[in-house]
């Protein structure tokens, strides 16, 4: 099955219009010596119908969320995405267009953008916000360049609680750029101990806030500690903790960078997702990608518009602020839809069902024989659990029982084998928190 | 009182002060419905400590779900859409979408799937990416393939970082790119990140690459080149054989930019062409949904001596236990590039369309798309002639310097298009041509699609002699008319604030 609307007439007459005996014709700059001289060697074109039973097929391959109670975190979780945001944002309006580059025809996705930036400005207490980015790693990664350019200083403090994924990303990036990276320890309360380090030449250091294993970092005392040694602060924060915990700006951050598909995005395999970034109205000039602006039209109608672009690699080129150009703007308008959605006491709801379910559940699972709890302290939808069994072993027989948790920590932190990360979202019921911790301790007696 | 969303919509595009989500709200009105904690849990003061805890939820706007569903139903019909009509943006390739992908994608076998969830329950999803990564290096000729990058500018850095393992393995740190002027602007912006400095070299009387001034840049410093073939021009670089063994002669690799791939798909694979790193951009060739800007997907390819560079983990298929798996233990590899596969769900969908087409789907693309722009191009030839002479590929570049002196600029005509039914084309790029309109009609346009479009543009020409005021003023059909740019940047309004007072 195609998508080729011509008919062989139309072929004709369109050949005959160019002087042509057949489109072959057409590629004559094409060096004969380099062309493909036979089919490409790739699956046979399947018919609707075929192609339709086949994806079902390979979709019933693989079990997620939807066959297993999910308890995975590490970055990507299984929220509720509400109908209207599903319906809204998959609109084919929003879905088909290209980058708003003609305003007069854009203006659906503009305002979308706009509102968008408006409302991670709200959630995050900060001034500025662009269109978005890849995903957390890469909005982390720009936050990092911000940094350097602003303090003009090339070191960059990770937090060891930082995703392990966003470090790894910041490290590959950092080889281009010359960077010196370094990530601070995590004490025995599963946090970095920012006023034990040294920060003397740093033009950021990065903390999460809630950090991979759950825990809530004193992220006012680190902001605070960054600008006395003239760093900035970069907050890594879920926004899904927004409507309980004080904002990110609030507590000191200069930039906040988060990934963003928890607000009306599905896990989908790790993406598409959606990177957030805001910052303080100082930096705007330094902000990577798009930025939507209010203005007005010829009319004095209002209007939006792309600003600032003088900052993008379109007219800047090699001195650009960043070399980003395709976002994920279908992502943002999903999260800005998602926000609206749950307006001021929906984001405090989300916030408190996944901390109190959390609470319950940190409760439930540490009453069980040989299953400890990794730390202590204020915690936010994630909880780090401790066995005698291999933590890649454990993830591989729960799901044998029904029940999807981690990652595993042992592919990233020492002396953590037996560690895994179960998280708990506001659609776990006590039913699924108590069958998990049934499960788990049935696993670690028969074992 | 009655707000704007009271009434209906009387036209489609809606002349009205359109309201911001913000301007819907009234205290105490709500879509959202999420269970309570229902469990015996501690209160929230006793779970977060007053240091961490916020006392008033952040002023987020308050609408019904109604409300909600209207005003971005609204606010989607504002807005132009392949879905809507044409689409002929040049290097864009706006090209049809097609619905069973969507379809697929939104399958629970893919859009439930956790990233970190072990292997042994995603097999359906690698055996997906398995079979699209082998299907797209076939296509480009290239050894192996990683769907991490996101996008095709984060595809190009990845590429780049790449360059710079292969060159640091041979013990030479070199420090220059070479970019012909005609790229994208996201070409230099990657080398800048790459750590490498670009070297731009001029294009030719022929809006091809200039061969003496290209070997003349050329030394052992010169860590590669990008090119995009067919060029931004829509002209294929026919010396590229030449182009490709001066490169290597200097020990330089040559860098495929995916952008234009849409147009030699099935005809020709950079890998024959020499070129040993190749990103493409799905959301252009593979008929994924640009989404108003993202997501896309931008993996990235390259020749067997690159191989153990490219991003951890890679897919093997492990024939002991006949299972995928993603192999993490890869010591050479630049590191990660996205924070878990990239755009998966795009992946999906370009799998979904690839097997739709097949081996002859594919070439068709490419020769259809040949065919369109050809044809559009010949259609205009004599009101708006193109910068360079020729036979074009999959897209063509016009000058409008010519109706200058009537007062009509390329961004006139465009907008002039808007009210004519079209969606403009790439206006003034590449920077190489003065007034450069760059039009790519794509294969999915039909003959009366093509024949209305090249009927608009001859009368917009026709107009900027006869009415060029009617020209200057358009449009007029839209929610907006033309904004001021300039006061966006200068008053500066980047996020909505409640009105003062």
């Amino acid at each position: 099955m195609d998508f080729l609307p011509h008919t062989p007439e139309d072929i004709a007459a369109m050949l005959a219009r160019l002087d042509l005996e057949s489109i072959g014709d057409l590629f004559e700059p094409v060096p004969a010596a380099v062309r493909v001289d036979r089919a490409l060697d790739v699956p046979a074109a399947l018919d609707e119908v075929s192609l339709a039973a086949h994806m079902r097929v390979l979709a019933a391959k693989s079990q997620g969320a939807a066959d297993l109670v999910c308890f995975a975190g590490g970055g990507a979780y299984d929220h509720h995405v509400p109908a209207a945001v599903t319906a809204l944002g998959s609109r084919a309006e929003f879905a088909t267009s290209y980058t708003p580059y003609q305003p007069e025809l854009s203006q659906g996705v503009l305002q979308a953008i706009f509102e968008f930036q408006s409302l991670l400005c709200d959630i995050y207490g900060m001034e500025v916000a662009n269109a978005s980015l890849y995903d957390g790693a890469s909005a982390l990664v720009e936050a990092v360049n911000l940094a350097v350019r602003v303090t003009k200083r090339d070191r960059a403090i990770l937090g060891g609680a930082v995703h392990p994924h966003y470090a790894e990303v910041v490290r590959t990036y950092s080889s281009g750029l010359g960077l010196d990276l370094d990530v601070a320890a995590v004490t025995d309360a599963g946090v970095t101990d920012w006023n034990a380090l040294d920060l003397t030449g740093a033009a950021a250091i990065v903390v999460p806030y809630p950090n991979f294993f759950g825990r809530l970092e004193d992220l006012a005392g680190a902001a605070e500690r960054a600008h006395a040694a003239g760093a900035l602060c970069i907050a890594v924060v879920d926004p899904t903790a927004m409507g309980i915990l004080r904002s990110p700006g609030d507590l000191g951050a200069d930039v906040v960078v988060a990934e963003g598909h928890a607000l009306g995005n599905p896990m989908a395999y790790g993406g598409p997702y959606v990177g957030l970034f805001a910052t303080k109205l100082e930096f705007v000039r330094q902000v990577p990608g798009r930025i939507a602006g209010e203005t007005v039209d010829a009319d004095g109608r209002r209007a939006f518009v792309l600003t600032l672009q003088a900052r993008e690699q379109h007219i800047r080129r090699a001195k650009a602020a960043s070399n980003v150009c395709t976002n994920q703007t279908l992502m943002a308008i999903a999260a800005a839809i998602h926000l609206s959605w749950l307006g001021p006491q929906g984001l405090h709801r989300l916030g408190e069902t996944c901390a109190r379910r959390t609470a319950f559940a940190a409760r439930v699972l540490g009453e069980i024989p040989e299953c400890t709890l990794r730390y202590d302290g204020p915690r936010f939808k994630e909880i780090v659990i401790e066995t005698p069994m291999d933590g890649a072993n454990l993830c591989r027989r729960l799901a044998g029982r029904g029940y999807l948790v981690g990652p595993a920590l042992g592919r990233w932190f020492e002396e953590m084998d037996r560690c895994l990360l179960i998280a708990v979202t506001e659609k776990r019921t006590e039913a699924d928190i108590r069958g998990l911790a049934e499960a788990i301790e049935k696993e670690l007696a028969e074992r | 009182m009655s707000g704007p969303l009271e009434r209906s919509a009387g036209t489609r595009f809606e002349t009205e002060r359109f309201p911001v989500v913000y301007e819907l709200s009234r205290a105490g009105r709500r879509a959202w419905s999420l269970p309570a904690t229902e469990v015996d849990a501690p209160e929230l003061a006793e779970i977060i400590p007053e240091a961490h805890r916020r006392t008033d939820p952040p002023a987020l706007p308050e609408v019904s779900e109604r409300d909600l569903v209207r005003h971005y139903t609204r606010l989607s019909q504002r807005n132009w859409a392949i879905d809507v009509g044409a689409y002929p943006l040049g290097s864009c390739t706006m090209k049809y979408n097609p619905k069973l992908a969507e379809e697929a994608a939104a399958l629970p076998g893919f859009a439930a799937l956790h990233p970190m969830a072990d292997d042994s329950l995603v097999q359906g999803a690698l055996e997906l990416l398995g079979t699209l990564e082998r299907a797209l290096c076939e296509a480009t000729g290239m050894a192996r393939l990683t769907f991490q990058p996101a996008a095709g500018a984060q595809g190009e850095l990845t590429g780049l970082l790449i360059m710079r393992a292969w060159h640091e393995s041979q013990g030479a740190a070199r420090r220059k790119v070479i970019i012909p002027d005609s790229a994208h602007g996201t070409n230099p912006a990657s080398v800048t990140l790459a750590g490498y400095q670009a070297v731009e070299v001029p294009s030719d009387e022929r809006g091809l690459v200039d061969l003496h001034a290209l070997e003349a840049a050329l030394d052992e410093d010169v860590a590669g080149l990008m090119l995009t073939n067919p060029n931004t021009l829509g002209l294929f670089e026919r010396d590229i054989e030449r182009i490709a063994a001066a490169l290597h002669k200097v020990g330089g690799l040559l860098y495929y930019d995916g952008a234009n791939f849409n147009s030699i798909v099935g005809v020709v694979r950079p890998g024959d062409m020499g070129f040993d790193i190749v990103h493409l951009n799905l959301h252009k060739t593979f008929a994924t949904p640009h989404g108003g800007g993202g997501p896309g997907s931008g993996p990235l390819a390259v020749s067997q001596r690159l191989e153990r560079f490219l991003p951890a983990p890679v897919l093997l298929w492990d024939e002991g236990t006949e299972r995928w798996r993603w192999d993490h233990d890869r010591p050479d590899s630049i590191g990660r590039i996205h924070s878990f596969h990239g755009n998966f769900g795009i992946n999906v969908r370009a799998y979904a369309y690839l097997r739709s087409l097949g081996p002859e789907g594919l070439r068709g693309v490419a020769e259809r798309a040949v065919l369109n722009a050809n044809y559009l191009r010949a259609l205009v030839a004599d009101e708006l002639p193109t910068a360079y002479p020729g036979t074009c590929m999959h897209e063509f570049v016009s000058s409008a310097k010519h109706l200058k002196k009537t007062g009509v600029r390329t961004t006139d005509i465009a907008k002039r298009l808007i009210d004519l039914g079209y969606h403009p084309p790439t206006v003034y790029f590449p920077l190489v041509v003065e007034e450069a309109l760059m039009v790519e009609p794509t294969e999915t346009e039909s003959k009366e699609t093509i024949d209305g479009l090249a009927d608009a543009l001859r009368q917009i020409v026709r107009e900027a002699t006869d009415d060029p005021d009617l020209v200057r003023a358009a449009p007029v059909t839209t929610p907006v008319r033309r904004p001021d740019e300039a006061r966006a940047a200068r008053d500066l309004r980047i996020r909505w604030t409640p009105p003062s007072g």
